[in-house]
């Protein structure tokens, strides 16, 4: 666990961690920014959240018309 | 001897040396094992190659980090929100609290959508877990946990089993029968053995396997089954606080987020740190969108008007949408593409504590310290496309 190491365990951790990662492959931001747009550009138009769902087919929105007593 | 007074709980033979001495009781890789305190010195010493100091070992970090940064900075032509520019201000939100679910004696922590779009589980410090009908608020189960402080909780895929955990270091899990009268209590399953508190569980795409992530520093993977531990993750400096599935369902990733202010992103399969991403200043406040093929971050959400931190967030469905429970009671909803905040929900008395996003994208469910939870929808409004059309 990381509370039981030492100093030097630690920091010994991080630097393995980091040579790993300078050598990962790297793409350029402006073309997966477009790719991150369009895809949720195409997404958007099915997002209930945005475009809200029509009264009959939202079950919280029931309970106006009051109580039916059998 | 006086560099070697300390307090010691157990005398006997080390488990090195042999030599009869007080011993230190520390966990080596989960093991409990106790060595006595020349043993401990000598074994901090071994790992190091010959002349590797501290100061050496720093030094040598930080030059690291900053070839990364240089590397990182090279891809960075453009700002998300500038390519966002063209496209198409989000309209005007009305979501609005359907439902206010209430029950909990006190704070709830953390809640879960079940895959039917309608049940939840939601935990809070009583030591309760209740599974709500989120349509007629009918409570359909409530386990006693033996802990305070339930930390985290997560609906099955089948909807047919919870897990949850918290302060008792462990992640039950437990199957959800019809039978009203039967003691879910009785048929419990402890999956996951932390050495801290948990403070993240869910499963992976199916009911065999869950992943959890724990005060100790580390995330586990575990056999629902026999409950062994699958794969472990170590790679954390300080407590991990919350962790996340990469959505796709041949993914093998996941993101933990951590009070060493990073979030790493981690390969299930290896048990290895693929990337990792440090550039939140403290406790969190803000929102930062990093992306994982540029490695770097693309956008804060932030306001100077917003001082309190941000305890959970979630996507909407199309992930146009960010989601944020802040601790000063709101909801803030963020235009993820173009960096602005859209809306505000309001309707929590104290700290929103989590924020889930129901699967299928209709609602969203709100969990806050005020013990209650709140189911929020959008309202249809056809006719602002007329209004558009118009102009």
């Amino acid at each position: 666990m990381a509370r039981d190491m030492t100093d030097k365990e630690i920091l010994k951790m991080e630097l393995d961690q980091l040579k790993k990662e300078v050598s990962t492959p790297r793409t350029p931001v402006g073309a997966n920014c477009q790719e991150t747009i369009s895809f949720v550009e195409g997404l958007a138009a099915d997002d209930p959240l945005i475009k809200g769902v029509p009264d009959d087919k939202n079950p919280y929105k029931g309970d106006k018309g009051g109580c039916i007593i059998t | 001897m006086c560099d070697q007074t300390f307090m010691a709980i157990t005398f006997g033979p080390c488990d090195n040396c042999s030599t009869t001495s007080p011993l230190m009781n520390i966990y080596i890789k989960n093991e409990p094992t106790n060595y006595c305190s020349f043993c401990v010195e000598m074994m901090a010493c071994q790992g190091l190659l010959k002349g590797e100091t501290l100061a050496s070992l720093k030094n040598e970090s930080e030059s690291l980090k900053k070839k990364l940064e240089e590397e990182r900075a090279k891809l960075h032509d453009v700002e998300l929100h500038q390519v966002a520019e063209k496209i198409e201000v989000v309209s005007a939100l009305s979501i609005k609290t359907r439902r206010v679910l209430k029950g909990h004696g006190n704070k709830v922590l953390c809640m879960d959508w079940c895959k039917d779009k309608r049940r939840l589980v939601s935990s809070s410090q009583d030591g309760k877990v209740i599974v709500w009908d989120g349509f007629t608020l009918n409570k359909e189960h409530a386990v006693p946990m033996p802990c305070t402080w339930v930390m985290a909780c997560a609906y099955a895929p089948s909807g047919c089993a919870i897990a949850c955990g918290g302060l008792d270091n462990k992640c039950s899990v437990y199957p959800l029968s019809l039978d009203k009268n039967e003691n879910l209590a009785a048929k419990k399953k402890s999956v996951a053995m932390h050495t801290n508190y948990l403070s993240g569980c869910t499963f992976t795409n199916s009911d065999m396997q869950i992943l959890t992530s724990s005060g100790d520093g580390t995330c586990a993977l575990w056999d629902v089954e026999s409950g062994q531990l699958l794969q472990s993750f170590h790679g954390h400096t300080a407590d991990v606080l919350s962790l996340d599935l990469a959505p796709s369902e041949t993914g093998n990733t996941f993101v933990s987020g951590g009070c060493d202010k990073k979030a790493n992103v981690w390969d299930m399969r290896s048990g290895q740190n693929v990337q990792s991403f440090e550039t939140h200043e403290s406790d969190i406040n803000c929102c930062r969108l990093y992306d994982l093929r540029a490695d770097r971050e693309v956008a804060v959400y932030q306001k100077d008007s917003i001082i309190f931190g941000v305890s959970s967030l979630d996507f909407s469905l199309s992930g146009r949408l960010l989601f944020g429970g802040y601790n000063d009671y709101t909801i803030n909803i963020w235009d993820v593409l173009k960096g602005n905040r859209v809306s505000m929900l309001f309707g929590h008395e104290n700290r929103v504590s989590t924020v889930k996003v129901s699967p299928d994208g209709t609602s969203v469910c709100s969990a806050s310290w005020d013990n209650t939870l709140r189911v929020s929808r959008a309202l249809g409004m056809p006719w602002l496309l007329v209004l558009y059309s118009l102009t």
